[in-house]
């Protein structure tokens, strides 16, 4: 079986085992591919893909686009902030006049949670999800287990602690879902006020001492503070937190263990972690950034694969 | 379904020989040629060659890659099954350098342009060639021929020629096979 189980990729919540490893497969072949003299194939050179950012991104979007253009797809992008939807246009009537442009894939990013789905209800097009709200940021998490699986192996039976805002967080709870399916067991760790309240039921461990935290773990993957989505203060100030929750070279040090750091970028250096923690040979974030490439490539392969061709 | 042996493994043994001779003939001691087996069932063809290089000709130096064609084919989504990649392994340069594609079957020729678009990735060969094992003149799509052919057959449309392998299937032997 090597076809996707889903339609479009909405969420981790909707995709199966099979669906990650035939993703991990795939990209293992376009890892290959781009870090070859020529890094593009041809395969999706009929495709046309529009990349809807109604919300600022630099290296998903960019990421996208690399992967979109390495299969040979062709691609428009589109940003809100210089767009008709500062007009009042609805996401509907500008995804179909998007569409009337014979689109075959959108890739979206949207504040609002359950955009992406509701887009994939009245549009004739596969839609990947970039983001949407606080709500799921699959490929982000897809790209994390790969880089897990290059470190060490295997995700299966690997501790993991999500340090940081969980409750603003996408990538959090993309990636608790994705560790989750392929056994591994995940904590999270940040202010209490940031941990949201359903987490346990989720099969998550909280713990509010990072040392502990990273202590009991192989991984800490830790978020950026998202200062945009927090309209009342969660914690009394950057310095305390950066105090209590960041991740410095004493506090790694310190443990008798060498852990994996990972961060989905962009770093807040200083407050999350500090510069020789993010610069150092535990760090991976490097390599987050390169799987990206290669895990985009392979979930857009995918999806392009169940594209009916008299669409054209 | 009815399966009828083309090649047992002594007839196979003996053009695998004839093959590497001539590709002696060629390339003499392969110093600027590279060989490819084609994924996924050339790479055995091309295994095979290699061994009998350096066993019974003594030329041990042949360069020999693998090179999966998958996201060249001119046929995404217009299958009924999805297409299953496989790997690409060419830790060499093919730039200036003789290339030999090596294949089990020549069929409608669309494996091997995809493949002459593949190489590309890696750089700019002289020239290159082709090598197959069978060769179904009568099916081709496009206007590809081989340089050194095992075997030519005719075989209609609906029969298929099956490669088996020693090291894959347990034998060698070729059949075709009419369902």
């Amino acid at each position: 079986m090597s076809q996707l189980s889903v339609q479009h990729l909405l969420g981790i919540k909707h995709l199966k085992r099979s669906d990650i490893d035939l993703i991990f497969e795939t990209a293992d072949h376009f890892k290959e591919v781009i870090n070859r003299p020529i890094k593009k194939v041809p395969s999706l050179r009929d495709i046309t893909i529009a990349n809807l950012f109604f919300e600022n991104s630099t290296r998903t979007k960019l990421s996208f686009e690399l992967a979109e253009k390495r299969l040979s797809a062709d691609v428009i992008n589109f940003s809100a902030n210089q767009s008709s939807v500062k007009k009042g246009e609805t996401l509907i009537d500008t995804a179909n006049n998007i569409l009337s442009m014979k689109v075959d894939l959108i890739v979206m990013r949207h504040s609002n949670v359950g955009a992406c789905d509701f887009l994939s209800k009245h549009v004739d097009a596969k839609i990947v999800n970039a983001g949407d709200g606080t709500h799921e940021h699959p490929t982000q998490a897809l790209l994390d287990s790969y880089s897990i699986r290059e470190k060490l192996g295997d995700v299966a039976g690997k501790k993991v602690v999500i340090v940081g805002d969980i409750l603003h967080s996408r990538v959090a709870l993309s990636n608790i879902y994705a560790l989750k399916l392929q056994g591994a067991e995940v904590k999270v760790c940040g202010p209490k006020t940031l941990i949201p309240k359903y987490i346990e039921s989720l099969g998550v461990g909280i713990e509010c001492n990072i040392k502990k935290a990273l202590e009991w773990c192989d991984v800490a993957n830790v978020l950026r503070v998202q200062n945009e989505r927090m309209a009342i203060n969660y914690f009394p100030s950057t310095r305390e937190y950066s105090q209590l929750f960041g991740i410095n070279k004493q506090l790694l040090d310190s443990l008798n263990k060498k852990i994996v750091i990972m961060h989905p970028g962009p770093i807040n250096r200083g407050v999350e972690l500090t510069s020789d923690v993010a610069d150092s040979g535990q760090s991976i974030i490097l390599n987050q950034v390169e799987n990206g490439v290669a895990i985009r490539m392979a979930v857009i392969y995918l999806l392009a694969q169940q594209i009916e061709r008299h669409k054209q | 379904m009815s399966k009828k042996i083309l090649l047992n493994s002594k007839e196979i043994h003996i053009i695998l020989h004839r093959l590497a001779c001539q590709l002696i003939e060629n390339h003499n001691n392969f110093e600027n040629t590279v060989l490819i087996g084609i994924q996924p069932r050339g790479i055995y063809l091309a295994e095979r060659l290699v061994s009998i290089l350096k066993e019974d000709y003594n030329i041990s130096n042949v360069k020999l890659g693998q090179l999966d064609i998958t996201f060249y084919r001119d046929d995404f989504r217009r299958r009924g099954e999805p297409i299953e990649a496989n790997k690409t392994n060419i830790n060499f340069i093919v730039e200036d350098k003789n290339v030999v594609f090596i294949d089990d079957v020549l069929y409608s020729g669309r494996s091997i342009r995809a493949a002459l678009t593949a190489i590309q990735s890696f750089g700019r060969p002289i020239d290159i060639e082709l090598l197959v094992l069978i060769d179904r003149r009568f099916s081709r799509h496009l206007p590809i021929q081989p340089n050194y052919r095992g075997r030519q057959v005719d075989v209609i449309n609906e029969e298929r020629v099956t490669v088996n392998w020693k090291e894959k299937d347990g034998k060698d032997a070729v059949y075709i096979i009419n369902n």
